[in-house]
């Protein structure tokens, strides 16, 4: 049993510095000491790749280009903003599920779908108004996203079977159903590979510098409204506590089975929104290939901003801006230190935080939140039929 | 008799499934050895959550495993290979370099699953999501390291080669496909067997299976007996990151000579899936894996030479992605079909505490 | 010590200054006690004195912050139940400390593996091992069964012959009687005197007056994690010794007055319910209760009290029969309508029900009534209204907390079940069910929860009560109906039933077919 939960988690808007200091310590820790692992992962792999001088400062420059890639100006920044986007909206999607219980691994082929039923409409409608190519766009990758959070929820609903299997079975079979999309249905013709036609009108308008898409104000609504859902309504209790004690839930009337569905529903639709914003903002088209790192980004990106809208955002923006500044890293570094050193990073930082207990320990860390937030509902009702 | 098939057969829907069935018999003993080898990663897979779960631990991270293992093993076998050399022998294609590139894979696997041991037993992480650290962690560092090393595109270490039985074998009548399926093997897809019949055995037979079971259902009366519940449960997961990484091993060693990013994928949540449908049994597991791997290797065969008739016909308009999704979506009908009848341990995923406050 | 016993022999165990902290708790502050061999010393002290962690200690399952432990005079190091074991000492814990699934030979020979070869377990021979132990007390133990099938009191034999085959000397049992008839409970007692007579040293810890009394050569009680005195049974009493656990003196019996029983509330009708399992635990429970009346329900645990209970409350379909509710049928109902006509539930486990330990008690005081006014305007919450509700809640019932905003689980298990009977009891209730509503709780909350239960049914509220205590029962029902293997097998007048008769029944359903090992629900 979990007690170490804050009692009223993102109900206080504006926090008190010791209670931020509560919030952040373990994350902050936690990246500085991914830096310093991903420091050394630099210098090894300079021993690994031969035909280089060693060069001792090259984490630094690394770092720093990272950084500069990231906020040095308003193309870095725009950029880091059209990166984190999508992973708020997906981490949201995860973060959500995490409150009912659940574990959405699913969010890559919510993703996926959102984008594929985006593309849809967009190329349907690319000629029509703005006005009404962009809603009816984002509203199919709503529903796009909705069927396939539909689908586990479902079926966790009426067999039991376990969401962190099916949602991973599903994002493989999103990936199939895009290449066949692509491939035929939405196949441009006179094409050499399989990509669809261009969204034209339902593409989202640039709202900040060069290529700052509208997505952003989109997440963002998000954000408030899974906020006000989860802390302020009803349903939302109901939400949490499904995730906090299925029992209590059906001992005080409530219908886990059916919250069940409802938020994988409501997490696809906001995995699919992420899908539309990416595929209505940045690339305008779809290709079989249309493989982001989102989805997996997405569950770092809920771990790390432990579930709450407002961690989400943060984390959203740290892991946005390595994934804009590492283009830029990669040049720096002479191609030497490849992009994926990101995912190293990111990988670094959870660990840290999943041995936050450790960390704690080491430094002595009094009234700090733990680094991760317990989910023990989901091993919980791993193989069983239990909700 | 003849009168009654062929009113069968009117009926459109059940004609179908009649000239299907009926392929199936036929296609079957032709491809069984590929449907073994299909099933050989998912079932390690499974019999590594079986090892784990039975003593309470729930391990997600088998696909991360699996996936480091096979970088392991291949680049391992990439960097021992001109200092070792040899040529492949008449066994199985064995090098002094394989060897060692397996050795390396299978500490590696041991290596990433005592973290998750680590993580799950003594820190007492969530253990699933310190399975899915170790999977973002596994997948980031070999997406990485794979990056960094295509540079120099260096050359692999070979693969462990198929034994090849004597052709009258498959010409026994009835099991003479059994037969050919259990050796046209490599040396990995053939010690698959081996392993589930010794750990079935094991599991239920011998004091360090019951001591297993006593743990993954109720850690307390075990420890109150004197059993070290904490060691039982990091011996196990330990010595199960071996069984996944055999399953990594056989993707870059046996299945293929190379590594991909990504070649795992999903298998080790498929043999997750397996081990659930399999009901925590490692005989269940290796039955589950071959179901599972059954349709892809119907998917393939029915793509590259389609069956005759109206069922052809049918199959013919599918897209060829259908036939690759088939054995996720099979994952999935089977599990939400099968479940809630299948039970896990009663401690299955909850950290155990020695000393807790008297309530 | 303030001890009056007279040292005969040297003891065969002796625990000194045993102290434990855990955080916010004096749990053990500097107990001493010791037993000697053909000795039954008996350590009582209400729940939540201390007694579990200082046998925990013993056992190896704690590390006391100070004291020693000797055994046969010398000081030893117990780390863990293997050094328990390896001196000798066996504990028959209060939950049982056997696996389920597993059969009764393998659950006696866990740890202590008879081998054949290196690998291989030696079967046959743990089986003859058990048969022959099971025959010295006269039980017939098949070692196949599978021990989740057993009724409870054969699962304690079963934990009295592991101690046995591990030849241990000193035997620990942690309230042996709680879930066994009064029969059952003879039929230990018989166990340990033998036992006894053969030179074990026996410490029996247990809350219950009249059975220490009964059982002890010794009585040493301890209070709030300290030693309040050692008696032998023939210079005490129960009222000294309830005086010496509680610190006060107890009004050993509730004061249930007259009832006024009016219309019928519930009426359950030829009700058929399954488990978990699918196998038909509930088989034609008839039950009525009016209003302004306490029917208590006694029964062995596992005879199907928590599936009746749990249908009548609405968590559980019955497979056929008929539920109503103040002339309603509810059989098809879910909790939540029935919660609005009127019923109240205090679930037997109320970590796993009656309360989201990681919410805050704001939360939790609105469980069953979150989505009605004034506690939600349509779909959103009114969080001043769900403030208020909690401090009322916490006033009137006396709940012991910090603020309404901490988390429940920092709560000690008292005040958790206060703020349920606060959430539960509160309002017009027409039907109340209590499911072992006082189980480890300390003897003023039981006084509390007793007293509260008592002035809803003369408030016209009509109580259906479930205890595995069977004196509960006993002391406030105003009808006692006794279920046995699912069915109601008799119903008495609460005043003037009889505990031997209830006992039996409990034990037999009336037919007199005692002694078999299988549980009803299997």
């Amino acid at each position: 049993m979990t007690t170490e939960r804050p009692p009223s988690q993102g109900r206080r808007l504006v926090a008190l510095p010791a209670t931020v200091w509560a919030a952040v310590a373990l994350p902050f820790i936690s990246i500085v000491l991914a830096l310093l692992v991903g420091s050394i992962v630099i210098l090894a792999s300079e021993v690994i790749v031969p035909g280089h001088p060693f060069d001792v400062t090259l984490p630094v420059t690394a770092y720093a280009a990272l950084f500069e890639g990231a906020f040095g100006g308003l193309d870095p920044i725009v950029n880091t903003i059209r990166a984190a986007t999508p992973l708020v909206l997906a981490g949201l999607a995860v973060g959500l599920a995490f409150k009912a219980g659940l574990f959405n691994i699913g969010a890559q082929g919510q993703f996926l779908l959102g984008a594929l039923g985006s593309v849809t409409v967009g190329v349907a409608l690319n000629q029509a108004s703005p006005f009404i190519a962009i809603p009816a766009a984002l509203l199919a990758g709503m529903l796009a996203g909705a069927a396939w959070g539909f689908i586990p929820g479902f079926l966790k609903a009426i067999s039991g079977a376990h969401e962190v299997v099916t949602t991973i079975m599903l994002n493989y079979v999103a990936v199939s159903v895009i290449a066949w999309a692509v491939s035929g249905p939405l196949d441009q013709p006179g094409s050499p590979s399989p990509i669809t036609a261009q969204v034209g009108n339902a593409a989202l308008p640039v709202i900040i510098g060069r290529n700052g898409h509208l997505g952003v104000l989109v997440a963002l609504a998000a954000v408030l409204a899974v906020g006000w859902l989860l802390f302020r309504t009803t349903r939302g209790f109901e939400i949490r506590t499904v995730g906090a004690n299925p029992d209590a839930a059906r001992y005080a009337g409530m219908q886990p089975r059916l919250i069940v569905v409802l938020t994988m529903s409501l997490a696809g639709v906001l995995a699919g929104l992420a899908g539309a914003t990416v595929v209505l903002g940045v690339t305008h088209y779809m290709m079989a290939s249309f493989g982001t790192t989102v989805g997996f980004d997405s569950i770092a990106v809920a771990l790390l901003g432990r579930s709450s809208p407002v961690g989400i955002v943060f984390a959203a923006i740290l892991f946005g801006a390595m994934r804009a500044g590492a283009p830029l890293m990669q040049i720096q570094t002479g191609s030497l230190i490849p992009a994926e050193l990101v995912d190293v990073l990111q990988a670094t930082i959870l660990l840290f935080l999943a041995a936050h207990e450790v960390i704690r320990h080491i430094l002595k860390l009094r009234g700090v939140k733990a680094g991760l937030e317990t989910t023990d509902t989901i091993a919980r009702t791993y193989g069983r039929e239990s909700v | 008799m003849d009168g009654l098939i062929q009113l069968l057969y009117s009926v459109p829907v059940l004609g179908l499934l009649f000239q299907f069935v009926g392929y199936v018999i036929e296609i079957v003993p032709r491809i069984a050895p590929i449907i073994l080898q299909n099933a050989t990663p998912i079932a390690l897979a499974a019999l590594c959550g079986v090892m784990c779960e039975r003593s309470g631990v729930v391990n997600i991270g088998i696909e991360g495993i699996m996936i480091a293992a096979a970088f392991v093993g291949w680049y391992v076998g990439v960097l021992v290979q001109p200092a070792l050399g040899g040529d492949p022998s008449a066994f199985f294609g064995v090098t002094p370099a394989l060897l060692v590139a397996l050795g390396a894979a299978l500490l590696a696997g041991m290596l990433i699953s005592l973290l998750h041991a680590w993580l799950s037993i003594t820190v007492r992480a969530d253990q699933i999501i310190s399975g899915t650290i170790i999977n973002i962690a596994a997948f980031g560092l070999t997406g990485y390291l794979n990056t960094l090393i295509s540079t120099t595109s260096p050359n692999g270490a070979g693969a462990f080669t198929r034994f090849r039985p004597p052709p009258e074998i498959a010409d026994i009548p009835v099991v003479g496909w059994i037969a050919e399926m259990l050796l046209r093997q490599g040396p990995i897809a053939m010690s698959l067997i081996v392993i589930v019949i010794v750990f079935q055995v094991l599991l239920f037979r011998s004091r360090w299976g019951l001591r297993t079971r006593a743990v993954g259902e109720h850690p307390r009366a075990a420890e109150t007996v004197g059993i070290d519940v904490i060691w039982v449960r990091y011996r196990n997961v330990v010595l199960a990151g071996a069984l996944a990484a055999l399953a990594g091993a056989y993707l870059s060693m046996e299945g293929t000579n190379s590594f991909q990013q990504g070649m795992t994928a999903g298998r080790g949540f498929i043999g997750l899936a397996a081990m659930i449908v399999g009901r925590w049994t490692p005989v269940g597991a290796l039955g589950a894996a071959l179901l599972f791997a059954s349709a892809r290797a119907l998917g393939d065969s029915i793509s590259f030479a389609r069956p005759p008739g109206e069922l052809g016909t049918l199959l013919g308009q599918l897209p060829g992605q259908f036939f690759d999704a088939l054995p996720y979506l099979v994952t999935i009908i089977v599990l939400a079909g099968l479940i809630g009848r299948s039970i896990p341990p009663a401690a299955d995923g909850q950290p155990y505490e020695r000393e807790k406050a008297a309530a | 010590m303030t001890s009056d016993v007279q040292v005969t022999q040297a003891p065969a165990l002796e625990m000194r200054g045993i102290t434990k902290r855990y955080p916010g708790v004096l749990a053990n502050a500097g107990i001493s006690l010791d037993v000697r061999p053909g000795e039954i010393h008996a350590l009582l002290g209400e729940n939540g004195a201390g007694k579990t962690t200082l046998m925990n200690i013993l056992y190896g399952l704690a590390r006391p912050d100070a004291g020693e432990i000797l055994v046969d005079g010398t000081p030893v190091e117990i780390t863990s139940p293997h050094d328990a074991i390896a001196h000798r000492i066996s504990m028959v814990h209060q939950h049982f400390m056997l696996v389920p699934v597993l059969s009764v030979s393998d659950n006696i020979l866990l740890g202590e593996e008879p081998m054949a070869g290196p690998i291989f377990l030696d079967r046959a021979r743990a089986h003859r091992r058990i048969r022959e132990l099971g025959k010295t007390f006269g039980w017939e133990i098949d070692p196949d069964q599978r021990v989740e099938s057993l009724s409870v009191g054969w699962q304690q034999r079963v934990e009295i012959l592991k101690a046995l085959y591990r030849n241990a000397r000193i035997l620990v049992l942690d309230e042996p009687t709680a879930v066994l008839t009064p029969q059952e409970t003879k039929e230990i007692f018989a166990v340990l005197r033998r036992l006894r007579a053969e030179g074990y040293a026996i410490i029996f810890i247990s809350h219950k007056l009249h059975e220490v009394l009964e059982i002890a050569d010794r009585i040493t009680v301890i209070r709030r994690g300290k030693v309040v005195g050692s008696r032998t049974p023939a210079a005490t009493n129960e009222e000294d010794l309830a005086e010496m656990m509680v610190g006060r003196e107890v009004n050993l019996t509730a004061d249930r007055g007259t009832s006024h029983p009016g219309e019928v509330i519930l009426r359950v009708e030829q009700v058929r319910v399954k488990d978990d399992r699918r196998s038909e635990v509930v088989q034609g429970v008839d039950l009525e209760v009016r209003s302004g009346e306490i029917l208590g329900i006694a029964g062995v645990a596992g005879n199907g009290q928590d599936e009746l209970v749990e249908a009548i409350v609405g968590l559980r379909r019955p497979s056929s029969g008929r539920i109503e509710l103040a002339g309603r049928d509810v059989t098809h109902a879910g909790p939540r309508q029935r919660h609005r006509l009127g019923v109240g539930f205090v679930p037997a486990d109320r970590h796993r029900f009656g309360l989201v330990l990681s919410f805050p008690l704001t939360d939790n005081f609105i469980l069953t009534d979150y989505y009605e006014p004034p506690y939600a305007r349509g779909i959103i919450r009114n969080e001043a209204a769900i403030d208020a509700r909690a401090r009322r809640g916490i006033r009137d019932y006396d709940v012991r907390t910090p603020s309404a905003t901490v988390t429940t689980g920092t709560l000690s298990g008292g005040n958790q079940q206060k703020l349920i009977v606060a959430r539960e009891f509160d309002g017009e209730q027409r039907l109340l069910v209590l499911d072992q509503p006082t189980r480890g709780l300390d003897v003023g909350s039981i006084e509390f929860i007793h007293g509260q239960t008592i002035a809803k049914r003369d408030a016209g509220t009509a109580i259906l009560l479930v205890s595995a205590e069977l004196d509960e029962v006993l002391e406030l029902s105003d009808r006692i109906a006794v279920i046995y293997r699912g069915q109601i097998v008799a119903v008495r007048d609460g005043r003037t039933a009889d505990k031997n008769e209830i006992g039996i029944l409990m034990a037999t359903g009336g037919s007199g077919a005692s002694g078999s090992p299988s549980s009803p629900a299997a």
